[in-house]
């Protein structure tokens, strides 16, 4: 497999970020390696803050020094970003619209051994329900990499959720990022895949699968979950007339619920949700969590099955 | 630069005493609010945006300003009385406080109010955000203070902690902030509820430099905070002992008035006495 994890293509992009604007900062609370953040930290160490295990206060500084033109990148790993500090982000982000980016790396369960207090499976939920975030769930390292460039140009809070373990590449260095839009990544008529993060790649696996069955599947990456492509979202829900959802993330609060609701508004049609049922994960191997947890090709194929049958 | 700055004590604790009038009715006329720590803060407030601060009202994102933030949101009256009488915005704004389609929310909202340097109200927060715009004065070589006034309660927040080591670890010489020690939260006496004592000894211990004063006295807060303006090497704490109520004799140290608004006779007693 070729391949990297997203966290990667965020050290590369924040630095990239850093050369192309003074005003890039980047805040980290002791995990400053494992995010990748210690490229920036060399090459522009007067610009990064080391805030300590101290992840409140971290937000709030970030918070402070967007007030004064700063563009902060505040890095740490998803749990401690989001649930932790879910009143800060209200408060002293989302709230006043402050220019801030929270690059939360070591998403899902993915994480492996570290077990569920190190597993964010409801950090996306928790972000999408917080007004004036932006919620992006990059698929691979290029698309991490555009999307971190492309936040530091954008004015308001992102949430950037990053994973830990390598995945494989699905475009190249090539790849433009458009903000706000849905990817499709392979055309169909039977049934569509909408997938984000690690789970894009086990959508289009799927739908290799799927295609030996003789079922043509849609696979869109939607890489921002937050505001949502409705217009994209509906064109290619209606294309096919069935929905699967993938995602690395309860299937409350997260893409599932997100697509669910559009369709509920818009377009009514089957559809079906593929992602962490409402549990804690647990220690292993990411590769045997995902098949545990039900994340890999197959439950994709088989929740088609179960849809095709309501279509 | 214009700006309405008084020089003499008395002319400050005029000033003071306005404000108190102006807290008084906003909250009155608002029908909710915190009297109790906003009155606590008062002379404070008065010293800053009428003596020490370098501000500019006609231009309030100014980038060399000096910088206030309320951590203790929820004596917003007190930061709108101050804010109005400087010339951000009309003195006829200040009847609107907590009203629907208003600017003046029940508690700061830098995105809606002339002045407002952050958004505060939830406990703990502000003093990070004064953290962060002190960092972001050193790293632009700015000359700017941020102030910053927190309360005594509020520090029962552990957030309030990290951002106090935080300060001290990166010198931040250009923080100073004011504990408004008034000894009462919402419920009854900080002792009693967590208390937080010894708390200049505390902030000593964090690495602090600690100036205690009566936060009543005029002069002795118009010295301190000109003193820790020029302190260098370390963020500076002002512990200044308050009254919460401080100026309305039925208010004073009392938690019945944290947060309950004047009725019609109540604001009338206060008026005259602070006529």
């Amino acid at each position: 497999m070729a391949g990297k994890a997203t966290r990667d293509g965020f050290g590369v992009g924040v630095l990239e970020a850093g050369k192309k604007n003074g005003n890039v900062v980047v805040l980290d609370a002791d995990v400053g390696s494992s995010t990748r953040v210690k490229n920036f930290m060399k090459e522009f160490p007067e610009r990064f803050f080391e805030m300590g295990i101290a992840e409140s206060n971290m937000v709030g500084v970030a918070a402070g020094l967007a007030t004064c033109g700063k563009i902060p990148f505040a890095s740490t790993f998803a749990v401690f970003a989001s649930s932790r500090v879910a009143d800060q982000l209200r408060n002293s982000v989302a709230y006043p619209k402050l220019n801030v980016k929270i690059a939360a790396t070591h998403a899902g369960i993915t994480v492996g051994p570290d077990g569920a207090t190190h597993q964010s499976v409801e950090d996306i939920a928790i972000l999408r329900s917080i007004p004036n975030f932006t919620v992006i769930v990059p698929c691979d390292y290029y698309e991490a990499k555009a999307a971190v460039e492309a936040a530091a140009e954008y004015n308001g809070p992102v949430y950037l959720r990053l994973t830990r373990g390598a995945v494989p590449f699905v475009f190249d260095e090539k790849y433009q990022f458009e903000w706000g839009k849905v990817v499709p990544l392979r055309d169909g008529q039977d049934v569509t895949i909408f997938a984000t993060g690690v789970m894009v790649d086990q959508a289009l696996k799927a739908a290799e699968i799927l295609e030996t069955e003789g079922i043509s599947a849609h696979v869109v990456n939607v890489h921002t979950l937050k505001p949502l492509d409705l217009e994209g979202v509906i064109r290619a829900a209606q294309k096919t007339g069935a929905v699967i959802t993938a995602e690395e993330h309860s299937i409350y609060g997260g893409l599932g619920s997100a697509i669910a609701e559009v369709l509920a508004e818009n377009a009514s049609l089957p559809m079906q949700r593929v992602g962490i049922k409402d549990t804690f994960g647990e220690s292993g191997e990411p590769d045997e969590l995902m098949e545990k947890y039900g994340l890999v090709d197959k439950n994709i194929v088989e929740a088609v099955h179960v849809v095709l049958k309501r279509k | 630069m214009n700006r309405k700055r008084l020089e003499s004590i008395q002319d400050l604790e005029n000033q003071a005493k306005a404000i108190r009038r102006d807290i008084m009715m906003m909250i009155h006329q608002a029908g909710s609010g915190h009297p109790g720590g906003s009155l606590s803060a008062t002379d404070i407030v008065t010293a800053l945006y009428f003596n020490v601060m370098n501000i500019d009202p006609e231009n309030p994102r100014w980038e060399d300003r000096d910088r206030f933030v309320l951590s203790k949101g929820h004596a917003a009256p007190v930061l709108y009385a101050a804010l109005a009488e400087s010339g951000y915005f009309q003195k006829e704004d200040l009847k609107h406080l907590r009203e629907i389609d208003q600017h003046l929310q029940g508690h700061p909202d830098m995105k809606g109010t002339p002045g407002v340097d952050m958004t505060t109200g939830s406990l703990g927060q502000g003093i990070s955000a004064a953290v962060g715009i002190a960092l972001a004065g050193k790293l632009d070589q700015k000359e700017y203070i941020v102030y910053a006034v927190i309360g005594d309660g509020e520090s029962q927040e552990g957030q309030v902690w990290e951002a106090v080591m935080a300060a001290a670890h990166f010198k931040l010489d250009n923080l100073v902030t004011i504990l408004d020690h008034n000894r009462i939260q919402l419920v009854g006496p900080c002792c009693e509820i967590m208390s937080v004592e010894p708390a200049a000894e505390k902030f000593k211990a964090f690495g602090w430099h600690v100036i205690e004063i009566d936060g009543h006295n005029m002069e002795e807060i118009v010295k301190a905070l000109t003193e820790a303006k020029a302190y260098k090497g370390k963020p500076v704490m002002i512990v200044a002992k308050t009254v919460k109520g401080k100026g309305v004799s039925f208010m004073e140290n009392t938690a019945a008035w944290h947060g309950n608004a004047p009725g019609d006779e109540d604001l009338q007693r206060a008026l005259a006495e602070l006529a």
